[in-house]
């Protein structure tokens, strides 16, 4: 009987899991178990192109037209346990998908609002293209929109919204939007692009509820200022889809935890993308990275070493990852946390286009490109070589 | 044929975006092995600049979003782009970089034209 490899998620890394066993020779079956409907769909877009409308659903679509991965598609479907010691996974309806070796690849969920009101219709996430498509529709010009959540999401969906003609808030809980992934000074800066471009940045501030009777009318604040809004959406994190996985001995704490190549301590279970906590070995502990990036590149080591392949494989590179708001291109590779400094490379925080370099001591660890693609480029290209040397 | 540049002033390793209106622009690169190519500047997936990319085996990753194209041919690997760009051909005479653009229809992402080639 043919080798079975089971792939559980149908997103970038549960496809790119798909594609880096029949690139590098496996032959056996390839069934892929995703909970929404849809093949493969890029989610990028969703917050900006797709959102304004300059991109359709078709366009959305991760495979190319003449691809044939020769997989087994099963779609619609939430994997619902996972049975370590059989390798098999139980999907909605009872039915019963034995593997051989099976790849994680259930991503992550974005977080609702835990409060008063936030069922009411008007108010919403963006992970799907149901939620992108469900959001574009309350778009309209001249309506209020208030974002809560200055992340990278929030600031792309009030970019697009204010592009639409909408009138746009961002509310904010902590002091400095983007203080994680860009360090405080950094993430100040990038923070003014919303009042550079007529949207009210408010942070600091804690949401007490959300108003309205059969349709959202506003929130209320913890100081008690209401906000009056016709449509309100979160953009608050999200959270790994790993419950399903609560009765194996994988450890779930944040994410699922895994070695530097994906394995999980289980054999022949791997994991990728946004679910996966990969050690990360220039911190010496596992990181949960949800960049695009990882869920490409990440599974062709994870099944490099799950199949045992042999096949020789590009190392996991640094983080990178790409913000698109209002005029501004970010690109930010490598981290922020542990900078004592920054250093502008090319450019000023006050100018439209600069390279902001983060230092630990005199070793260069990140760098935020703003509307500086070639010298950003450069940078990651000499991180991405020393960092994997080290390795 | 259009003239690009001397040789001289692109340097192995080098890459340069050429506006060739009305078509849509073209990266034209020098790789490290001394090898001239020209490709569709754009990325087929979004609005980006191939020259700014990074170059490495005959391939130049775009620098936005990890779609690798082959310098020879312009295929493309991965996603997010699922098509090609156009590949042109070069020629070097005389210490000159000529390029005679190709005559398909060019592959251009959503929401992106140039004049009358759009």
């Amino acid at each position: 009987m043919k080798r079975t490899l089971v792939v559980v998620g149908a997103s970038l890394a549960g496809l790119s899991t798909a594609r880096a066993a029949r690139a590098q020779g496996f032959d056996g079956r390839v069934i892929v178990i995703g909970d929404e409907e849809h093949r493969p769909y890029d989610r990028p877009p969703l917050s900006k192109q797709f959102l304004d409308g300059s991109m359709s659903e078709a366009d959305l679509a991760l495979e190319a037209p003449d691809e044939d991965l020769d997989v087994e598609w099963v779609l619609g479907q939430r994997a619902l346990q996972l049975d370590p010691s059989t390798r098999s996974v139980l999907i909605a309806g009872g039915r019963q998908i034995v593997a051989d070796d099976v790849v994680v690849a259930t991503g992550a969920r974005a977080r609702w609002l835990n409060l008063s009101g936030s069922q009411l219709p008007g108010v919403h996430i963006l992970r799907t293209l149901e939620d992108a498509q469900g959001l574009r529709a309350d778009l309209l010009p001249g309506k209020r929109l208030v974002v809560v959540g200055a992340g990278f999401i929030g600031a792309e969906i009030a970019s697009t919204a204010k592009k639409l003609g909408l009138d746009v808030t961002v509310l904010e809980v902590a002091p400095t939007p983007l203080a994680g992934p860009l360090g405080v000074t950094m993430g100040e800066v990038i923070g003014r692009l919303h009042e550079a471009h007529g949207v009210d940045l408010r942070t600091g501030v804690t949401i007490d509820h959300v108003e309205g009777v059969d349709r959202v009318t506003g929130v209320e604040l913890a100081d008690s200022t209401v906000l009056e809004a016709d449509v309100v959406v979160a953009g608050v994190g999200a959270t790994p889809n790993v419950e399903w996985l609560r009765d194996t001995d994988l450890d779930l704490a944040n994410g699922v935890v895994c070695d530097a190549v994906g394995g999980t301590g289980i054999p022949h279970v791997a994991a990728v993308g946004d679910c996966a906590a990969w050690l990360d070995p220039a911190y010496g502990q596992p990181r949960r990275i949800e960049h695009w990036t990882g869920a490409l590149d990440r599974p062709a080591v994870a099944v490099a070493n799950l199949l045992g392949t042999g096949a020789t494989v590009k190392p996991v590179a640094p983080p990178y990852f790409w913000s698109d708001q209002y005029d501004s291109r970010l690109q930010f590779t490598g981290a922020s946390s542990n900078a004592d400094r920054i250093s502008f490379e090319v450019g000023s925080p006050d100018d439209d286009s600069y390279l902001a370099v983060y230092w630990e001591g005199d070793v260069a660890i990140g760098a935020l490109g703003v509307n500086c693609v070639r010298p950003f480029t450069k940078f990651r290209r000499e991180l991405a070589t020393r960092v994997t040397q080290q390795v | 044929m259009i003239e690009i540049c001397p040789l001289a002033d692109l340097p192995a390793g080098e890459a340069k975006r050429v506006l060739v209106p009305p078509h849509p622009p073209i990266a034209v690169f020098h790789t490290e092995d001394g090898a001239v190519y020209a490709l569709d500047d754009t990325c087929t997936h979004q609005d980006a600049s191939l020259a700014d990319g990074w170059v490495e085996d005959c391939r130049v990753e775009c620098p936005l979003h990890a779609s690798t194209f082959d310098l020879r041919t312009g295929g493309v690997d991965q996603p997010p782009a699922k098509v090609g760009v156009r590949a042109h051909a070069v020629t070097v005479q005389d210490g000159t970089i000529y390029v005679e653009l190709s005559d398909e229809t060019p592959n251009l992402p959503p929401g992106v034209s140039y004049g009358a080639s759009a």
